[in-house]
């Protein structure tokens, strides 16, 4: 929904939070997520405005909120409502209008590092005590600013001073996140200082109603809040789609020539363009696929890309589509020819009619208004698109990833017999019981994937770490090699031990960057081969349908299975008896363990 | 402004705020008339009315005010 993304219009989300909430509602498949709010002031509006973007993110949550300012009760002391109502995240919206003690001037370095000391283990016993507690996630704001400097322009660096004071505190909670997982902070810091620290809190509220900033200030915290939600859920973007005239440089480079484009440091509107590809860089650097999708000849287009006053180079995109095509009919090649969804892209025109059409035939893609060259970073950059909560190996590389997947293709053109192409990418894998340097890689890709997922079932961390150490669970992971390069984590395998002799699937999920490479089999082969060592006589697999999924919907056909029963929703249960022989399906990919 | 133009602004602020098409306000509307109208919701309502009319509230008002018909004196005293 239009409405809910940056730059919004505060005035009508507050007014009309109901009926958008209400509109919502109407998604289909929404995630349901329960979060528990803990307040150190009151959270109400924060509540209902992180709903409407947490469901404009296809996730639904349901709430339990601490009474006011119970943060540290409620977290630390037993807690029956707490405990039943079980949640997935735990939001710490805490402000520093909760640090009870400032130093004063009296104090001795020794007496304020002692002071801080003690603030901060009170927040480290709440997320400790949390942790112990519950399998969930937790989001600790950060402090923001005060309100005066008691010093001035001193009160930075002065050991007595609140800003000092606020900045040691906020390293602490960094330090704390940079050794925990399943820990985020949320920047309302940075949030605050956009907004204007003045209008962020002018006491009004405080004093009125016990909210520590203004209320038109809670859309900015909440969008926030819910950035870091959708991004733990696998719900990032994953690529941008450029348009290249006006968007890239200043000028067209089919009139105007090559020499006469407006990049690099010359000019000012030259500085602009600039500055926005280095920005694209930085993102591609982060495991961001950027690809072009352009009205222009495509020679002219390679041309413009390769203007020396540009920090992009058409090595840097992996898909390149200059010709006069509409542009909806180019982002769906786009979209094919990568194996995403659409809603993984974003993307950028200038040109306002462009964006109304790729916007009108792509159903999820994200197409933010960007007005003028200078304000380009900014609108993107504030989405929040994304969010990195958790980055793996896997992300820095996946640029180069797909570059690969580009010469496979090619090289398949080259060959007449599949079986013959696949055997020819000499392709090596390891699948093996979870280990701990893949945990996270492993709940992301249960979060990322949804075309090859036959239960669609998402997986934090927290709950990853669970299975991993539950010895009623036959969980594996493959990584995938070939000559052309590592794939890295790529497929995962969960299934529960019942009755002893029975292991059922809850989850068989499979990158889209390795379809059709039998992948899929030799994981099958491992599966009955460590299910048979736990003595396992059937495997039962199910395949619930969602709107992505389709792809699958004969796989455990595929396996050899048996369909024993499908209700009127599609969702269907197979069963597959191992105590007999099982012959290897696999004979391509040379399989370590 | 008029009065008439007042109320006919101020009620589609009440209208979006608690969701609800059926609200007519008039002067001696009070909370207790709109099922919603609690006190976190009447933060919403007052953020909603300044922007609607260009205005701000004091503490004192926003504690003191008693039903609709004040609150409309407030504004007009305003703009």
């Amino acid at each position: 929904m239009k409405e809910l993304e940056y730059p919004f219009n505060v005035e009508y989300l507050i007014k009309n939070k109901k009926k958008i909430k209400r509109e919502l509602l109407n998604k289909e498949n929404l995630l349901e997520k329960k979060i528990a709010i803990l307040g150190g002031s009151t959270t109400s509006e924060i509540k209902n405005m992180l709903e409407i973007f947490l469901l404009n993110y296809g996730i639904k949550p349901t709430f339990y909120e601490s009474e006011y300012n119970k943060f540290y009760e409620d977290a630390v002391f037993d807690n029956k409502e707490l405990d039943e109502f079980n949640p997935d995240i735990i939001y710490i919206h805490t402000t520093n209008r909760n640090i009870i003690n400032y130093p004063t001037i009296y104090d001795s370095d020794e007496d304020i590092s002692k002071l801080l000391d003690n603030e901060y283990l009170k927040f480290e016993k709440i997320w400790e005590s949390l942790f112990k507690k519950y399998n969930a996630t937790i989001i600790q704001n950060n402090f923001e600013y005060p309100a005066y400097r008691l010093f001035g322009n001193r009160d930075a660096s002065d050991i007595h001073g609140k800003i000092n004071y606020i900045t040691r505190l906020n390293q602490m909670f960094y330090d704390y996140q940079n050794k925990t997982n399943n820990f985020f902070i949320n920047d309302i810091n940075y949030v605050s200082a956009c907004y204007g620290l003045d209008k962020w809190e002018s006491g009004f509220y405080w004093h009125m109603y016990k909210y520590a900033m203004e209320v038109p200030a809670i859309p900015y915290l909440s969008f926030n809040i819910a950035k870091i939600i959708k991004s733990i859920y696998g719900k990032n973007k994953k690529a941008i789609v450029l348009d290249l005239d006006n968007t890239l440089w200043g000028g067209i480079v089919g009139d105007d020539g090559v020499e006469n484009l407006s990049i690099g440091p010359e000019v000012p509107s030259g500085q602009v363009y600039y500055e926005f590809q280095n920005y694209l860089k930085e993102q591609k650097s982060l495991g961001i696929i950027l690809n072009v999708n352009s009205k222009n000849d495509y020679e002219n287009a390679i041309a413009g890309l390769n203007h020396p006053g540009g920090a992009l180079k058409p090595d840097d995109f992996i898909i390149i589509k200059a010709n006069w095509n509409p542009k909806n009919m180019n982002m769906k090649d786009i979209s094919e020819e990568l194996n995403l969804g659409a809603d993984s892209f974003v993307f950028i025109d200038d040109n306002p009619a462009e964006r109304k059409i790729v916007e009108s035939y792509i159903d999820g893609i994200a197409v933010p208004e960007i007005d003028v060259p200078e304000n380009y970073i900014r609108i993107i950059d504030r989405n929040g698109y994304f969010e990195v909560t958790n980055l793996s190996k896997e992300d820095l590389k996946k640029s180069e990833m797909y570059k690969d997947n580009a010469k496979r293709s090619q090289m398949m053109a080259t060959f007449d017999d599949y079986d013959d192409y696949l055997k020819s990418l000499n392709m090596k894998a390891e699948i093996t019981n979870f280990k701990p340097i893949y945990l996270e890689r492993i709940s992301q890709l249960t979060n990322k994937s949804n075309q090859f997922n036959l239960t669609t079932k998402r997986y934090s961390l927290a709950d990853i770490e669970k299975v991993s150490k539950d010895d009623n669970y036959i969980k594996l992971y493959g990584k995938l090699e070939d000559i052309f390069g590592d794939n890295g984590v790529i497929t995962v395998v969960i299934g529960n031990i019942k009755n002893k002799n029975e292991l059922h699937i809850d989850l068989w999920i499979m990158s889209c960057r390795v379809l059709k490479r039998n992948m899929e089999f030799a994981m099958m082969d491992m599966l009955v081969k460590k299910a048979k060592e736990k003595n396992i006589k059937e495997i039962y697999g199910y395949y619930y349908p969602t709107m992505k999924n389709k792809m699958v919907s004969d796989f455990y056909d595929l396996q050899g299975f048996e369909e024993i029963s499908c209700d009127e929703k599609g969702n269907k249960i197979y069963k597959l008896d191992i105590s007999k022989e099982y012959i290897n399906k696999n004979n391509v990919i040379e399989v370590s363990e | 402004m008029e009065n008439k133009e007042i109320y006919e602004r101020l009620n589609n602020v009440f209208r979006d705020v608690f969701d609800d098409e059926s609200i007519t306000v008039n002067e001696n509307t009070t909370s207790d008339d709109i099922e919603d109208w609690d006190s976190l919701e009447h933060i919403n309502l007052v953020v909603a009315v300044e922007q609607e009319f260009g205005m701000k509230f004091n503490m004192n008002e926003v504690t003191t005010m008693k039903n609709v018909g004040e609150m409309v004196d407030i504004i007009k005293s305003r703009i």
